[in-house]
Parts: structure tokens; C-alpha cells; sequence
């Protein structure tokens, strides 16, 4: 609780940042209470907290995108007013954001001297540029071709050039929100190694997450930031995985679902050479085979982009395949009439998509709309040629109290939901609809700790009630923790199927890298 | 638990920024050398102050109607229907042929089948460009804007070449024969003992036009078909998802927002011109666009904004008519009013949101386990395909 009572490693030097007594409050919402925090040179230090914590409010305050309405700051001991970025900048810190703010069909270069050009010509300023981004990205092992075009590179190419550009500006301090969301295991590796060295050359480091092995693998100090308030700052080395959940939620919180063997039945899905060709004419699915039971979590493991988004498309009815594809021993259509969302929904077929804000949900829609999403040509919501709005409602009510979705407000738009609660109105809804079959992508991406451990239990007991589950994720703890049976996707292909208790992550990880399976 | 109450929305919202609107268009009058507060006072005696003014405001509030709907309906799938224009000149082609050529008994039965005609000549001419942006990606705005010109002069060729009377030298059709004539507001009321002007224009087709503010009301909210259209206008994607397909639902949201256009050639060829004049609709498709922005897609504030925009046309009218201001300054406020209300639409409702904002935590005091209202979009796509941001 001592806010004060932490050191880096630099024990007695003056803090590099030093936040005292900031709160501010959006309205009714107080997004940050009283918030006293310091950050010493040279550290990494984590900033853990659930979706809503106040996390990235805070920093938008040391960014100088809000103001505090209370509060002070302090940069290296000097009292510091930020009232916008650029005073941010000048005051040495630099911002990392979890959606890069780069333009694509610039080049590297061009990206990083944007809006930090000197004199009115362009090209000395970037010959100039050139010379410094060459120094500083031998400095800190940051390599990137200074003439590629954005569009042309990797993400994980896109956050060093961010990281690049703050240090263009002479950034002292970086922050960085969330900056392994968009990354595959490898890239993030990659970036961990990247801030060890920077803060080995010097450089204060704050990382935003809510993932608690990053913050264990990385991190000097952490701080925990529930509901607007910062409940602790604890020496990493002096804390665990389990202590820092139970600050962040407030309860004990259970890190894996505990669940009892499958007891697997007959199989529900036969897929035999399912191939996709996408939009573009690129073959994404490339003839696969693969059976879900009754009973059972099929995991499909593999780095985001290996074609398990558009496996999962197929069966939802979003897309077009060809191969055979049986559900209950008869043939499901993959194109053409027959094959969209509401044939399969007909088939008992429920899907919970990967990304619930463009497809699972319609933001603008109000909860009670949003249970209907898919369904809405159900009888059961028909009076006459309308809709009927109070069966809907009422529907709705029972879902949010089953499912303790918060606030329990069947009129909230869902936009205004948590992104755990608004999967949680996705998972209600579809779990509720009792299917033979259900696809799940990503089920927690985005979703604080104590609604990824709710969602993980109705998975759970919707197999134990012998559903066959088919589960997409690129988290390897969610697949280990859920399936029952794992395979894992690489190119289009399926690269092997394993067994939870017989394989480990570096034998998946090799898989997922396209490394066969008797090699490993 | 949005920011606003939604009265604050749909109502002040407009009406503050139309008195923005107002406040400039006082500034134009007085900079060409007029006295606004006459102006004022003869656009409003002119339009509200006679029935005669008011059987004018609310026959243009009827034309209005029809096209702020067919604006709307279309908005709601996230499509940009220019082509109301085009669409009510169809509209009266399907009119006058119901017209002429059937003897109709009673002009009950005539309504009926004459709307029915608009509505099915104003869709068949929204369906082609529907088909090619549901099947071909071409652009909505692009192509309805160009049918509009292609309506133009495809009712110019049938007017002068095959519906002209023998004879005339008017590019018009006959008139259409006593037994189709609408009732006006001045028949209507009659019977009640209320007094309305005889020669204004307005007539039954008003009550159809509230009628179908109604039914819209209700296939947008209630229906499921309206629940398919507000989903796929707010995310394709989730349409996807959802199994609604995009083309079956860019073709039933044309169709709908072209028959709406359409049927506004029962208020002016059927109701008030009586035969099938050249230019017929006035502009009235277009200002539909700008009735349908400012009643925010709703039928209730469509009603509301066809009848302001009723009074601007009828009061500019007797403007043009007794004062040196041009008509065209009428166009300036309506450009006016259209800007801030459609343009403009965060300046005014940023600092509301702010003020509902302080409103609310001095009267809540403690703060509620709420998240943040966030006024972030998700990271959307840019709008393709013709499909807009309503």
C-alpha cells in the first residue's frame, strides 16, 4: 500500500517519475483516486490493473492528454505542468500506444521525423534524421530499414519504429500501453529483449499490461491499480503471479479452470479437406482434417494468421470453403444457400467470434438488441410481425443475472460494457442457446482476469455437458488451461495433434513455428 | 446511461444549431442591406400566419416527408441515397399512368393504387443502383446521383414524345380526370366547421405522409427486418456474422427508401399539379437529404424537420415575393441550417455532452461502478462501398 516505499535499483537517486495525489473524474466516474506512484531511473516498471482500472487514464495524464484534476508531477525532481504532448516530449517521455499511430504508405524515416522536422526543407532535416536513427538503432539493437514502407513491414517492426520515434525525440521515459496485444510470442521475445536493453543503457521504462507473466518475466517493480485506486507497489521479485491477481480483482482468483477428464462420445464434427481461398485469392486453409467429440475442447493452438480465423469462419457461415464438412453425420453446407450465419445457427451450431466488437456485437445496439444478435428470427422473439421487445428484455435480464454481467442494465449500449462484460453477453448468448456445437475465437482477448476465469467455467460446463467445443486461441496458457485435445494450425495446415498432459510449450511452440512434429 | 437523455439528442441538438444557422442567416440579411427582424416577420406571417400560408408550408412538408423518409430508411443501412430526385420523378410517371389510363371510381381506390404505382416506379428506379452496389461495389452516391439525370431526361422524352396531349405545346400529360382528384385540407376540414384556405395546396396526401412517418417508425424499431437493416448499417461485419446478408439487405433498404421517394408524386402530381409537369419535384428529393440529417433518421424528427423546412420554403417563397432578398438566400439559410446540422453536428454536441455531464455528477454526487461513456469509434474501416456514416 505504500506507494512510497519502493526502490529500483538505483536505491536513494531521485525518482524519475513521481506522481503525487493525482485523481480525475469523467463525469460520474472516477477514473483515478489519489494516486501517488514512483518510478526510479533506469527500471521497468509494470502498471497492472483490470480493463477500467484507470490504467491508461493515468498515463494519458503523464501524456498530457487529460489533466489531473488533483495532483502533481514530478519528472527527475522538478515539479512539471503537462498540459499536452508536446510538453510531454519536451519533458522526456515518450508513449508507446497498443494501436500504433503511424502513417503506411510512409517510410520508416519519413514516420520518424513527422512532426519533429527542423527547418522548413524536408530533405536536410531527413538526411539528418537518417544519421541519428542509424546511431540510435545501433545503440539499442532497434533494426529497421529506415526506407521501408510501413504498410510493408510487421507489427512487431511497427512498434520499434514507435519505440524509435520517442527515442528520435530524446524520450528519457517510455511508456508502453499494452504492447504485446498485437505481437506473436516471438515478436514479443523480441521486444522484451529490446527493453532490456534500453533499460540497461539508462531509460526508465513503464509497462502498461494485464498480463500477468509479462509482468513477472519483465518488470523491476509493479504497481496494481484497481477500480481508480493503486492498491500496491511491490518489488517483482517479492511477489507472485497469484498475489497480484487477488490485488487486481480483490478476491482470490483461480489462474486455471479446474475441470475433470473428458469423457468424449461420438464425434459431432467431421472436417475432411477443408480448404479457404480468402478474397485476395490466397489459400488460408489448405485441406485440413479434424474431428471434434461430443464432450470434449478441441484447442486449436498456432500464432494469429495461420488460418485458424478462417476455420472458424467457415464453420460460422461468414465464409466460403469447399471440403466436406459433417455435423452429426450430415453434410454442412461451405457455400452458396445453406451456408450463412442462420443456416448454422438452424444446425445448432453457436459461435462466439474472435473480435466482439466488429462482428459479435453491434456496438450502438442496446444489451437486450444484442442478446437477440443472430437469433433475431427466433419465434420466440416474434409477436405478429413485430419484434417482441419484452420477451427480448426479459430474456436479457435473465442472462445478465446468470451471467453477473455488469452494470446490470438491459438498456446500456453495449460500447458502454467493459470489454469482459460485453464477452460475457456474447457468451451468454451464445451458451444459452444450448448448441450441439460451439465455435469459440479468442474468448478472454482484451478481458480482465475475473471474467476470463467465468468464461473458462461455462466453457468448461457446457462440455461437461457433452457439447463438443472447438476453440481458437493464441494464448497457449488458454489452450493448455481449456482443451481437451490440441492441434496446431502453421500455414494453412495442421501441424499435430497432442494431448494437454503429453506435450509441453516448447514443443508446441515449435509446431507453431512449422517445425513437423517428429522433428521436435 | 449514454451521456445525453435522448430527448437532448434528437431535440435540442437541432434546435441549437439551428439557431446558430439562424443567428448567421440574420447576419447575411443585414449585410445585404434588408432588416432581418422584417424578414423574420413576413416569413412567419407569410407561411404560418393564413391557413393559406399553412396549406403551402405543410403540402411542401408532405414532399418532405416522403424523401426525408427515403433518406432515412437508406441511412439506416448506411447507404447515402442521393437519388430521392430521380427516384419521386419516377414516382410521378407511375402516377399519371395509374392516372390516365384507368378509370377509377372513387379517388379512394385511386390513392391507394396511385401510391402503390409511385412506390413501385420510385423502387424500380432505386433498384438498379442498389443491384450494382450489392453486386458490383459501384459506388451508391455515384450511381443514384447520375440516375437523377438519367430520370431528368427520360421523363423529358416521355413528356414531349409519347404522354403529350395532341396538340399542347406543354411537355405535360393531360389532366388527370375529376374522379382522381385529392381532397384538399380545405375539403377535408370543411365538414367540421374549420375554415382552411381553398387555394393552397395541401391535401390528403399529408395524412399518408404522417402515416408513413408511423410505419417507418415501426419497421425500423419493432420489425425484425428493421433490426437487420439497423445491424448491417452499423457494422457489416456483424451482419456476417449474424447471417443477414448485405446484398438481400442493400436491396430491401433501397427498394423501401425508392418507394418512399416515390410516393411523394401523390402530394405533387396527383394532389396538387393534377397531370405530370416537367421538373415536377422541385428539388424536393434533395432537400430530403437535408430533412433526414437533421431529424437524425428518425420519423419523429423527420416530421418535424419536413415541416421546418416547409415553413423556409413557403416563407422564403413570400420573401422572394415582396423584398429584394433573392430566393437564393432561402437556399443560404437551408445551406446553413444543413451545415450545422450535419456538418457542424460535434460543435454544438460537445460542450452539451460536457454540460449534461457536470449536470449529472452534481446530481448523482457519488460515482457509480460505470465505465467510461467513451465517444471512441472502434477502429473501424473507412466507409467503402458507398456505404456512409449516417
Amino acid at each position: 500500500m505504500t506507494a512510497g516505499g519502493d526502490t529500483g535499483r538505483r536505491d536513494g537517486a531521485v525518482p524519475a517519475i513521481e506522481l503525487r495525489g493525482i485523481s480525475k473524474a469523467f463525469g460520474p466516474v472516477q477514473a483515478n483516486r489519489d494516486i501517488s506512484i514512483r518510478v526510479m531511473p533506469g527500471t521497468i516498471h509494470g502498471i497492472i490493473g483490470e480493463n477500467g482500472a484507470g490504467k491508461s487514464t493515468l498515463m494519458s495524464i503523464l501524456y498530457g492528454f487529460y489533466r489531473a484534476d488533483k495532483g502533481e508531477i514530478f519528472i527527475s525532481g522538478r515539479k512539471t505542468d503537462i498540459p499536452d504532448s508536446q510538453a510531454a516530449i519536451a519533458a522526456g517521455i515518450g508513449m508507446v500506444f497498443q494501436h500504433f499511430k503511424l502513417v503506411e504508405n510512409f517510410t520508416v524515416l519519413e514516420n520518424i521525423v513527422l512532426g519533429a522536422e527542423d527547418g522548413r526543407l524536408l530533405k536536410p532535416s531527413l538526411a539528418k534524421a537518417r544519421a541519428t536513427l542509424l546511431d540510435l538503432a545501433a545503440e539499442y539493437g532497434l533494426n529497421v530499414d529506415p526506407d521501408a514502407l510501413i504498410q510493408d513491414i510487421g507489427v512487431g517492426k511497427q512498434q520499434r519504429v514507435e519505440i524509435l520515434k520517442a527515442l528520435y525525440r530524446q524520450a528519457d521515459i517510455l511508456i508502453l500501453d499494452e504492447p504485446t496485444g498485437v505481437l506473436t510470442p516471438a515478436e514479443a521475445d523480441q521486444l522484451f529483449r529490446i527493453l532490456h536493453r534500453l533499460r540497461e543503457e539508462g531509460k526508465t521504462i513503464i509497462l502498461i499490461t494485464h498480463k500477468l507473466r509479462e509482468i513477472m518475466d519483465t518488470t523491476d517493480t509493479v504497481s496494481v491499480m484497481r477500480r481508480g485506486e493503486m492498491t500496491a507497489t511491490v518489488r517483482t521479485s517479492e511477489t507472485s503471479p497469484e498475489q497480484l491477481a487477488e490485488l487486481m480483482v480483490g478476491r482470490k482468483v483461480l489462474l486455471r479452470v479446474e475441470k475433470a477428464p473428458a469423457a468424449p462420445g461420438k464425434p459431432v464434427l467431421e472436417i475432411e479437406n477443408l480448404r479457404v481461398i480468402d478474397e485476395k485469392g490466397v489459400e488460408r486453409v489448405k485441406g485440413i482434417d479434424l474431428t471434434v467429440r461430443a464432450g470434449e475442447i478441441l484447442g486449436i493452438a498456432g500464432v494469429a494468421g495461420n488460418g485458424q480465423s478462417e476455420l472458424l469462419e467457415v464453420l460460422g457461415g461468414m465464409r466460403a470453403g469447399t471440403g466436406t464438412v459433417r455435423l452429426n453425420g450430415a453434410p454442412l453446407a461451405l457455400s452458396g444457400a445453406g451456408s450463412d450465419g442462420q443456416a448454422r445457427r438452424a444446425r445448432h451450431i453457436a459461435h462466439v467470434p474472435e473480435d466482439r466488437q466488429r462482428e459479435g456485437l453491434i456496438m450502438e445496439f442496446h444489451a437486450w438488441e444484442n442478446v437477440a444478435f443472430g437469433y433475431h428470427r427466433d419465434p420466440a422473439y416474434r409477436r405478429g410481425l413485430l419484434m417482441d421487445n419484452h420477451a427480448l428484455r426479459r430474456d436479457t435480464e435473465a442472462k445478465i443475472a446468470k451471467f453477473d454481467v455488469r452494470p446490470a442494465d438491459c438498456w446500456l449500449s453495449a460500447k458502454n460494457f467493459s470489454g469482459g462484460n460485453q464477452q460475457k453477453i456474447v457468451v451468454a448468448r451464445e451458451i444459452e442457446r444450448n448448441p450441439d456445437l460451439l465455435l469459440v475465437g479468442q474468448p478472454t482477448r482484451g478481458v480482465d482476469i475475473g471474467a476470463i476465469e467465468f468464461i473458462h467455467k461455462q466453457i468448461v460446463a457446457l462440455r461437461d455437458q457433452g457439447k463438443a467445443i472447438l476453440l481458437v486461441s493464441v494464448e497457449l496458457e488458454e489452450i493448455f488451461s481449456l482443451a481437451d485435445r490440441i492441434a496446431v494450425m502453421f500455414d494453412g495446415h495442421v501441424m499435430g495433434e497432442r494431448l494437454p498432459g503429453e506435450t509441453d510449450e516448447t514443443e508446441l511452440g515449435l509446431l507453431m513455428a512449422g517445425v513437423s512434429g517428429e522433428a521436435a | 446511461m449514454d451521456v445525453m437523455p435522448k430527448w437532448a439528442d434528437v431535440v435540442l441538438i437541432p434546435l441549437i444549431s439551428l439557431i446558430l444557422a439562424a443567428i448567421l442567416s440574420t447576419l447575411v440579411i443585414i449585410g445585404i442591406g434588408e432588416d432581418p427582424v422584417a424578414a423574420v416577420r413576413m416569413m412567419v406571417s407569410g407561411a404560418l400566419g393564413s391557413t393559406y400560408g399553412w396549406g403551402y408550408t405543410l403540402y411542401y412538408a408532405t414532399n418532405f416527408m416522403f424523401t426525408g423518409l427515403a433518406v432515412s430508411v437508406a441511412f439506416h443501412a448506411r447507404l447515402f441515397n442521393i437519388g430521392g430526385e430521380g427516384q419521386a420523378m419516377l414516382g410521378g410517371l407511375g402516377v399519371a399512368l395509374a392516372c390516365l389510363y384507368i378509370p377509377w371510381p372513387h379517388w379512394t381506390l385511386a390513392l391507394v393504387f396511385a401510391a402503390l404505382a409511385a412506390a413501385l416506379f420510385g423502387a424500380a428506379w432505386a433498384a438498379i443502383p442498389a443491384w450494382l452496389q450489392a453486386r458490383r461495389g459501384s459506388h451508391i452516391v455515384i450511381t443514384t446521383i447520375m440516375f437523377n439525370f438519367i430520370a431528368a431526361a427520360f421523363l423529358n422524352y416521355v413528356l414531349v414524345n409519347l404522354m403529350r396531349p395532341q396538340g399542347s405545346m406543354d411537355p405535360a400529360t393531360a389532366r388527370f380526370p375529376e374522379a382522381v382528384h385529392l381532397p384538399t385540407l380545405h375539403e377535408l376540414l370543411a365538414p367540421f366547421g374549420i375554415a382552411f384556405s381553398k387555394a393552397a395546396p395541401a391535401n390528403v396526401s399529408l395524412l399518408v405522409a404522417v402515416a408513413a412517418c408511423v410505419l417507418v417508425w415501426l419497421l425500423i424499431w419493432r420489425t425484425r427486418l428493421g433490426y437487420e437493416i439497423r445491424a448491417y448499417g452499423h457494422s457489416e461485419t456483424g451482419a456476417l456474422y449474424a447471417g443477414i446478408s448485405p446484398v438481400r439487405i442493400t436491396m430491401i433498404a433501397m427498394l423501401i427508401s425508392g418507394g418512399l421517394a416515390g410516393c411523394m408524386a401523390i402530394n405533387n402530381v396527383m394532389g396538387e399539379a393534377e397531370r405530370l409537369v416537367l421538373n415536377a419535384t422541385e428539388g424536393a428529393g434533395f432537400i430530403g437529404i437535408a430533412v433526414a440529417l437533421m431529424g437524425r433518421s428518425h420519423p419523429f424528427g423527420v416530421f418535424l424537420a419536413a415541416i421546418l423546412f416547409g415553413f423556409l420554403y413557403q416563407g422564403g417563397a413570400e420573401l422572394a415575393l415582396w423584398t429584394t432578398i433573392p430566393r437564393e438566400l432561402i437556399v443560404v439559410i437551408q445551406a446553413l441550417v444543413i451545415l450545422f446540422t450535419g456538418a457542424l453536428d460535434n460543435m454544438v454536441r460537445m460542450p452539451l455532452e460536457r454540460l449534461f455531464l457536470a449536470l449529472g455528477r452534481n446530481r448523482r454526487g457519488t460515482a457509480p461502478a460505470a465505465p467510461l461513456p467513451a465517444r471512441t469509434h472502434p477502429p473501424s474501416v473507412m466507409p467503402k462501398d458507398g456505404r456512409e456514416e449516417p
